[in-house]
């Protein structure tokens, strides 16, 4: 009983006393292959990709999910995200427009074709499911610099290669996380894994990322992106089928506007 | 044989002494595997039915198991700035819960609503500067007529709020995550009781029931073992009236025991609410045996024998008996293998062990023992024992009377047997002394806390839930739900339906009904999904593939028969009425209303035979059919007259309850056998059976009543321990065994004068 209150207690002491230089000693390598992540992705302009979600159960039954979606590029803003679902049938056409911010809340809309609507959403939403999947909402939106606090850990063997470890700790106090734990490949800084902390500081979920292609020579793409969360023993898969850069979408085609012609 | 083998005890006591002290810590040393279990799981085979459906739902849904904390001001309403902010604070902490995956409470509650064309879900309460009067309003509003938090997050009356935290157990080592969960959430109650003195904290939920499992078991262990070692050191002291035998005895007894629990450990056995007190049942089964054997050692002194002829005339008396007593003890014990109910065939194996390590250290260990102990004769004076004398007397007088007015007894109590129900509820285990069913008790006036039941409604295909003739069936059940007298609340995925297609008609209450197109009701639903936050999802209400919904329903506190009987009613209500949807049950109060019908059902099926076997046992010992066969009414008669005093007193029987009939036939049979014994004895010796019942009640009739009064204590005992499992086991146990000796007494005698006249020289 006196152990259980002493001992978080002593622990969290410990924890301030060790982590508190070693953040500071460490802020500015960690911030700076952040920028280089951000920076080396920098350029690619418009997307357009075909993807299935697959949702599996503790007991393992699965669901899918199947969407389109288009990114845009923007240079001194959060990247505009566009998603329209074509399976199941009954939500077909429903269309997710999403404005990331790096420093404010995202906007977010949604067009109901049943109501022939418009709907604005609340952006407090951010840890909340994305159809009902592993992914949260902040999973799967632009990486921005200013949304996390970076701190590099270590460097560590990852598949072939190395890779750098970074501890990113999201700005947002509407975040789900308290943390993330990023490997990041040292030859083409993008994620192999990234572990994600509930804000009891206990891991939730961990992200795979695997078959990444090459494209324009120089933008690396996974395909296979699996969420497996350990505390429900559910997960989901995210399968990109077809991912096509220079599509000539414009920021026109990702406002609410052009939310309603979406097809 | 005999008379070598008690030699060689006497000739080499220190040897014998030496290699029981070397088995002894053998067998003790697996103590240090011994733990106790919280989890009401383990109360169920790993095949139970219903066990296996409730995992099933938990698989396809999200766990349920939880912690519930009561919130309720000592005076006034929960809707004011203070009381509001503390719930706020408490939810916001209540997420650093170990293994928590959800919290919810009135101020988290989800709140939609329709502002201008877009659809608004917040937190009722998303930040505590907002709480102005009119805020305050805005909540109680809310709270108060939303139909899925009355009654279930807050009472009724606005007298009560609750928070519930939703744990998911990684179940590596369950018990030290039940042990922390509940932890916190007593550190967050003391915490919040500290700044908030003028409001009271109960915490409830399968959790704090999984720990006041452990944690009760621990308090029995702790408080009655110690009690009934002082109950025994006394008795024996009364009885012995020798310092140096009832250390003899307490010796015995006491690597009885460490050897049985040692045992228990390497076999992998638990400690848990049934077996924590093997401890107590093996004192006062071992005591009867100790004593039998100094009792007649110092008789033997006392008449001027060695200490060596003493012995050897205490064993020689006492060794046939000792061992077929303990024999019929083991074989009642052995016979709760039969259950359906782990825990209560460990209980079986423990005490069947114990009893007969007893035994083997009684007759082999104790003489050893009182050999090298400087042991003087009694100070009892061993004298005609004129109150046997009389109540022999009283009997052969009366036989007329007391034979038919006897079995006019048993007969009457045993007609009261149909007043008894199986009843098994798990907060019913509990004594209301107990600060988990204060809890429940207190809660369960206000919320519906302690019996919710799953139902799973099934479309039979993917997106189904969407379907409006779906969504309109689990509304008509669920309204049929509600108008059921024992429904305190019901939570459906339909009240979000209607909710959402009013909040996307701007408000229009006229829209607060079922959408009427599939993929408007999927649409509306996956807005609302993609607007709520982490942990408050509709994971726990809808399947992967949305194509099963899970309806939790409140009940009010109903017994284990009207819950499964309401169970069965709605499963066929939604066959009749639905039947293109297929439909399940679950949840823990399920599993127990079902595990008590179905282990009496088997214990009841055992019974025979283990009365055919302790039977057969007797026929053995005593060589006569006959003796056997007369055996069976004074056997049965205990039983059959305490479960109808039962059923007068009561009513209910539990699961320690179940297991009675079994286990008391092995120890009451231990009278009919002594009293026959001896009564054999003399119509052998040729006298007639008036000369014999005289004969049996002047040998026996003391050690009678003197090992009944021993038993008769040592289960009363049980009836101070936190569990109605075990107290009310303690209780009939005690009540069937003091039958037993009036049935000995009065009825079996009368039995032998009325029907075996035979002449002596017939005698078989």
């Amino acid at each position: 009983m006196r152990n259980a209150i002493i001992t978080p207690l002593v622990l969290l002491s410990l924890a301030l006393s060790l982590l508190t230089p070693l953040a500071s000693a460490d802020d500015g390598k960690g911030l700076a292959i952040a920028k280089e992540r951000k920076s080396r992705d920098a350029g690619w302009g418009d997307s357009e990709s075909l993807t299935t979600m697959v949702l599996r159960n503790a007991a393992g039954a699965e669901s899918k999910r199947e969407m389109r979606t288009a990114a845009l590029e923007m240079p001194d803003d959060g990247d505009k995200g566009l998603t329209i679902f074509d399976e199941p049938r009954d939500v077909r056409g429903t269309a997710f427009l999403n404005h990331s911010h790096p420093s404010s809340e995202d906007d977010q809309w949604l067009y109901l074709p049943a109501l022939k609507r418009v709907k604005r959403i609340a952006s407090r939403n951010k840890s909340g499911p994305f159809m009902g999947s592993e992914f949260a909402y902040e999973d799967l939106s632009s990486f921005e610099i200013a949304k996390f606090h970076f701190n590099y850990l270590r460097d560590e063997a990852c598949g072939d290669s190395t890779c750098l470890v970074i501890e990113q700790t999201p700005a947002d106090e509407y975040s789900g996380y308290s943390k993330s734990v990023v490997w990041l490949n040292q030859q083409y800084y993008q994620p192999e894994k990234i572990e994600f902390y509930d804000k009891k500081h206990s891991l939730l979920k961990t992200l795979t990322l695997q078959d990444y292609q090459l494209y324009l020579d120089k933008y690396w793409r996974p395909h296979k992106l699996r969420m497996v969360n350990h505390q429900t023993a559910k997960s989901t898969d995210l399968i990109i089928h077809k991912i096509s850069f220079n599509t000539g979408r414009t920021a026109a085609d990702f406002d609410t506007n052009a939310l309603q012609r979406a097809r | 044989m005999r008379e070598r083998w008690l030699g060689l005890v006497l000739k080499h006591p220190w040897w014998v002494l030496l290699s029981t002290l070397l088995l002894v810590v053998l067998m003790s040393s697996g103590i240090s595997q011994l733990y106790f279990r919280g989890d009401f799981r383990i109360f169920f085979a790993d095949d139970n039915p219903q066990l296996l459906a409730f995992e099933r739902m938990q698989d396809e849904f999200n766990k349920t198991d939880n912690i519930l904390i009561g919130i309720a001001p000592a005076e006034g309403s929960m809707f004011n700035k203070e009381v509001l902010t503390l719930i706020k604070q408490m939810t916001d902490a209540a997420w650093q819960t170990p293994y928590s995956i959800r919290v919810d409470s009135i101020t988290n509650f989800q709140h939609t609503q329709a502002d201008e064309d877009d659809l608004l879900v917040e937190d009722l309460l998303l930040n505590t500067n907002q709480l102005d009067a009119a805020k305050i309003a805005t909540i109680r509003h809310v709270a108060l007529n939303e139909i899925t938090l009355v009654n279930r997050l807050i009472a009724k009356d606005g007298q009560l709020a609750a928070i519930n935290i939703t744990v998911q157990l990684p179940e590596l080592d369950k018990n030290k995550e039940v042990f922390d969960t509940y932890k916190f959430a007593e550190q967050l109650k003391a915490d919040f009781s500290a700044r908030y003195p003028q409001i009271n904290f109960h915490l409830s939920g399968v959790i704090a029931m999984n720990y006041a499992f452990a944690h009760e078991a621990e308090h029995d262990a702790k408080t009655l073992i110690p009690i009934m070692f002082i109950v025994i050191v006394i008795m024996l002291a009364a009885l012995l009236r020798s310092a140096l035998g009832a250390l003899a005895t307490v010796i015995v007894i006491v690597i009885a025991i460490t050897s049985t629990l040692g045992l228990a450990g390497w076999a992998g056995i638990f400690l848990s609410t049934a077996t924590v007190n093997v401890p107590t049942i093996l004192m006062t089964l071992a005591v009867a045996d100790c004593v039998h054997v100094i009792a007649s050692m110092q008789f033997a002194l006392g008449r001027g024998d060695s200490k060596k002829d003493a012995i050897s005339f205490s064993m020689q008396r006492n060794l046939g008996p000792v061992f077929i007593t303990s024999a019929t003890t083991a074989i009642g014990f052995l016979t709760l293998n039969f259950s359906e109910v782990p825990i209560l065939a460990d209980l079986g194996n423990m005490t069947a062990v114990g009893v007969m390590l007893a035994c083997l250290f009684s007759i082999v260990t104790l003489p050893a023992l009182l050999y090298v102990l400087p042991i003087k004769a009694g100070k009892i004076t061993v004298q005609q024992d004129t109150v046997m004398n009389a109540l022999a007397s009283f009997v052969i007088r009366r036989k007329n009377v007391l034979f038919p007015g006897m079995l006019l007894i048993m007969a009457g109590f045993a007609s009261l047997i149909s007043l008894n129900t199986v009843n098994d509820e798990a907060v019913k285990y509990f004594s209301t002394r107990t600060e988990f069913r204060q809890s429940i008790d207190f809660l369960d006036q206000h919320l519906a806390a302690s019996m919710p039941i799953d139902f799973v409604i099934n479309s039979g295909q993917s997106s189904g839930v969407n379907q409006p003739e779906f969504i309109n069936a689990i509304d008509q059940f669920g309204q049929w739900l509600m108008q059921q007298p024992e429904v305190a609340h019901v939570n459906s995925i339909s009240d979000t339906f209607k909710r959402l297609n009013q909040n996307m008609h701007g408000g229009d209450p006229a829209y607060y009904r079922v959408p009427t197109a599939q993929d408007e009701a999927a649409q509306y639903l996956l807005m609302y999904e993609m607007s709520l936050p982490y942990g408050l999802d509709l994971n726990n209400q809808l399947n992967v593939d949305k194509s099963a919904t899970r309806i939790t329903v409140a009940l009010k506190n109903i017994g284990s028969k009207e819950i499964t009987a309401f169970e069965q009613h709605a499963l066929t209500y939604l066959a009749e009425h639905y039947p293109a949807y297929s439909a399940s049950a679950a949840s823990t109060a399920l599993i127990f209303g079902h595990i008590g019908e179905r282990n009496m059902a088997s214990m009841l099926q055992t019974l025979p035979l283990a009365l055919v076997l302790i039977s057969l046992l007797l026929v053995f010992s005593m060589r006569s059919w006959r003796m056997g066969f007369i055996s069976l009414l004074p056997n049965i008669a205990p039983a059959a007259i305490g479960f109808g005093i039962w059923g007068w007193y009561s009513g209910e029987v539990n699961l320690g309850l179940s297991i009675v009939a079994s286990l008391s036939l092995g120890i009451v049979v231990d009278d009919t056998v002594h009293f026959l014994a001896k009564y054999q004895y003399a119509r052998k010796e040729g006298q007639n059976a008036e000369q014999a019942v005289r004969y049996a009640f002047n040998t026996v009739g003391r050690a009678l009543w003197i090992t009944t009064a021993v038993l008769v204590i040592g289960f009363s005992v049980l009836m101070l321990s936190s569990f109605h499992l075990n107290s009310d086991m303690g209780l009939l146990t005690a009540i069937i065994i003091f039958a037993a000796l009036v049935v000995d007494f009065l009825f079996l005698p009368a039995f032998l004068l009325k029907f075996d006249t035979k002449e002596s020289k017939n005698y078989a």
